[in-house]
């Protein structure tokens, strides 16, 4: 993990924009004043950092350590990851649920943000202002207050228990995000680049493949990992759109497996859960994160 | 493609809304490319939304669907429910104590690692990687945490006889420092995206002028990071204000229904032993309108703090 991070040169991002304090500080001071200075320093911020690792690290180790009541009795072992493939329908069932659900989600969320996001920065159309709006006021509105009526309507098609019902429901969750964040994507294209292909005879359609989807890259990946993070993790939906329990998706399936055991909490198949839950998303944070600091620093979010 | 672009660019207008290609682009090629997202708002957004409101004018039980009009009956019974008002107040106590703490610590944070160095990078991601968690994952990971006989502070809770979800008081707290510890970094990236929008020149005169720390922090630092406090702020109000996983994995609204949320609250009206979509729809969209009317409040009252 570290080493992604201090591989890296010191991130060009952050110019600084305080004068930073070692600044113009003269080189000649003795290291031992500069020791005594720096110390307290590195390890109150280390125990900050640490405060926030020391949960995750914790739930890593011992859902692979000994403890009575759970699936690892005695000695280390991976015996809480295999109460999690013996849980009911098997942890392979719920990760395949999850990965359906997350991976129609992405891909839907591109589709529509990518064609989306062209119009709204590129066309001019009758209802243009009303769409953009009504797609940003899903922010503005409730989990639950969309949820009841899509737990109707849902059965009422035939979607009901369905882990493409979710995904349709967590793409239109995506929206507003992915829609403004692929908006400023295709507006930050200077136009001319388009302009050119289009007097080239090539059409709309070819101009938005050839030439502005490599342009929009950053953007296509950024919300395109949100939208599987979102997906991947999403409790509330599943939680009224799925009572199957074979349909159920991993976030649901780890939070039941607490209270199956007789009533008796298995804590260390919680842990296990929490990694296997845990694990995809750091690691794919880690490999994309530069993408994920660049995405909001390149202006997205400065009103 | 080189050969077009040399060409004698076409008169670059002024104004770069009225170029030649928005006219080529004919309205119909717009509507095709937005069709998708169109598609998506109407049916699953717009759609539900009306129908939430006539839910909520209903007689509807989740089993037996549509039973016809119930109009004000709904509401009367939503208000009058025994959680109604414990649990607006609880929210909107979770919610002041949640915003203050957690904007607090996210703009320290940020002063923290503004600068570049391979140090403070390591800081930034220590403080980020919370953020990729989902907060269900992040919710069972702290149950387990708090945990009186599996944690790793069940000696401490042993020895001196407290525990964290057993009193109403404990249970909030510990979850505040949950979704703290979840989101500081989160909001930490925000807080750096407005410092980074302030120009170094500011900083760099008031130190000239022998302004101290607190004085640059105070007098350049907040007020030029009021649109950033401002989105922060909505954004922050308003997820705690819908606070459901948290809880609901956490502490199941206990110890003695003392943290029941107001999305809780439609959660068990709707699925929960009552399976009353008629009161669940009344509720939802007593939330709908005080959210909206709460939101408005804060962007009136920010942007007019920014005309001062």
């Amino acid at each position: 993990m570290s080493t992604t991070t201090t591989r890296r040169p010191a991130a060009p991002e952050f110019p600084e924009t305080a004068p930073a304090p070692r600044g113009g500080r003269p080189t000649g001071r003795s290291s031992f004043a500069d020791l005594a200075i720096k110390t307290p320093y590195w390890v109150l911020t280390g125990g900050l950092a640490l405060i926030f690792l020391y949960p995750l690290l914790w739930t890593a180790v011992s859902s692979l350590a000994p403890r009575a009541g759970t699936g690892q009795v005695d000695g280390w072992g991976v015996g809480n990851y295999m109460t999690l493939v013996n849980y009911q329908a098997g942890i392979g069932r719920y990760l395949l649920n999850s990965a359906i659900v997350s991976i129609t989600t992405v891909v839907l969320t591109l589709f529509t943000s990518l064609l989306g996001g062209y119009a709204f920065a590129r066309f001019r159309f009758p209802g243009k202002n009303a769409l953009f709006l009504a797609t940003i006021a899903i922010l503005m509105v409730p989990y639950a207050t969309v949820l009841i009526p899509l737990y109707v309507l849902l059965n009422a098609v035939g979607l009901a228990n369905s882990l493409i019902g979710v995904a349709l429901v967590l793409t239109m969750f995506q929206l507003p995000f992915s829609t403004f964040m692929m908006r400023i994507s295709f507006e930050s294209v200077p136009r001319e680049l388009d302009e050119a292909a289009l007097v080239d005879g090539c059409s709309t359609w070819t101009v938005l493949w050839k030439v502005l989807v490599p342009a929009v890259k950053p953007g296509l990946i950024t919300v395109g990992m949100f939208a599987f993070l979102a997906a991947w993790n999403d409790f509330f939906a599943p939680l009224i759109l799925i009572s199957d329990s074979n349909n159920m998706t991993l976030p649901l399936a780890v939070s039941n497996l607490r209270g199956q055991v007789q009533g008796v909490v298995d804590y260390g198949a919680t842990e296990a859960g929490v990694v296997v839950l845990a694990l995809p998303c750091i690691l794919l944070f880690l490999i994309l994160q530069r993408h994920y600091v660049n995405g909001f620093m390149s202006g997205a979010f400065k009103g | 493609m080189t050969a077009t672009t040399q060409r004698p660019a076409a008169p670059a207008p002024a104004r770069p809304r009225k170029r030649k290609t928005d006219r080529a682009h004919g309205s119909f090629a717009g509507w095709a490319f937005a069709s998708p997202t169109a598609l998506f708002v109407v049916l699953l957004f717009v759609i539900p939304l009306l129908l939430v409101f006539q839910m909520s004018a209903s007689d509807w039980p989740l089993l037996s669907g549509n039973r016809g009009v119930n109009f004000p009956d709904n509401y009367t019974e939503a208000v009058s429910d025994r959680f109604f008002v414990a649990s607006i107040l609880f929210t909107l106590k979770y919610t002041v104590i949640t915003t203050i703490l957690l904007l607090g610590l996210a703009l320290g944070l940020a002063l923290l690692v503004q600068e570049s160095s391979r140090w403070k990078g390591l800081l930034r991601t220590s403080f980020l990687v919370p953020s990729a968690l989902g907060l269900a994952s992040a919710s069972l990971l702290f149950y387990v945490l708090y945990s009186p006989t599996a944690g790793p502070f069940a000696w401490l809770t042993q020895q001196f006889g407290f525990t964290f979800l057993g009193t109403p008081d404990g249970a909030l707290w510990s979850t505040v420092f949950l979704i703290v510890w979840r989101f500081a970094g989160f909001y930490m990236l925000l807080m750096l995206v407005g410092l980074q929008g302030i120009p170094g020149e500011i900083y760099e005169a008031s130190r000239m002028d022998g302004a101290s720390p607190w004085q640059t922090f105070r007098s350049i630092t907040v007020p030029l990071l009021k649109p950033t406090l401002a989105l922060t702020t909505v954004m922050c109000v308003t997820g705690s204000l819908l606070a459901f996983e948290q809880f609901y994995i956490l502490t199941k609204g206990g110890p003695d229904n003392s943290t029941i949320t107001v999305v809780q609250l439609i959660y068990s009206t709707a699925f929960q032993g009552r399976n009353d979509l008629g009161v669940a729809g009344a509720l939802s969209v007593i939330v709908l309108v005080a959210l909206v009317v709460i939101n408005i409040v804060q962007i009136r009252a920010f942007s007019k703090k920014a005309e001062d």
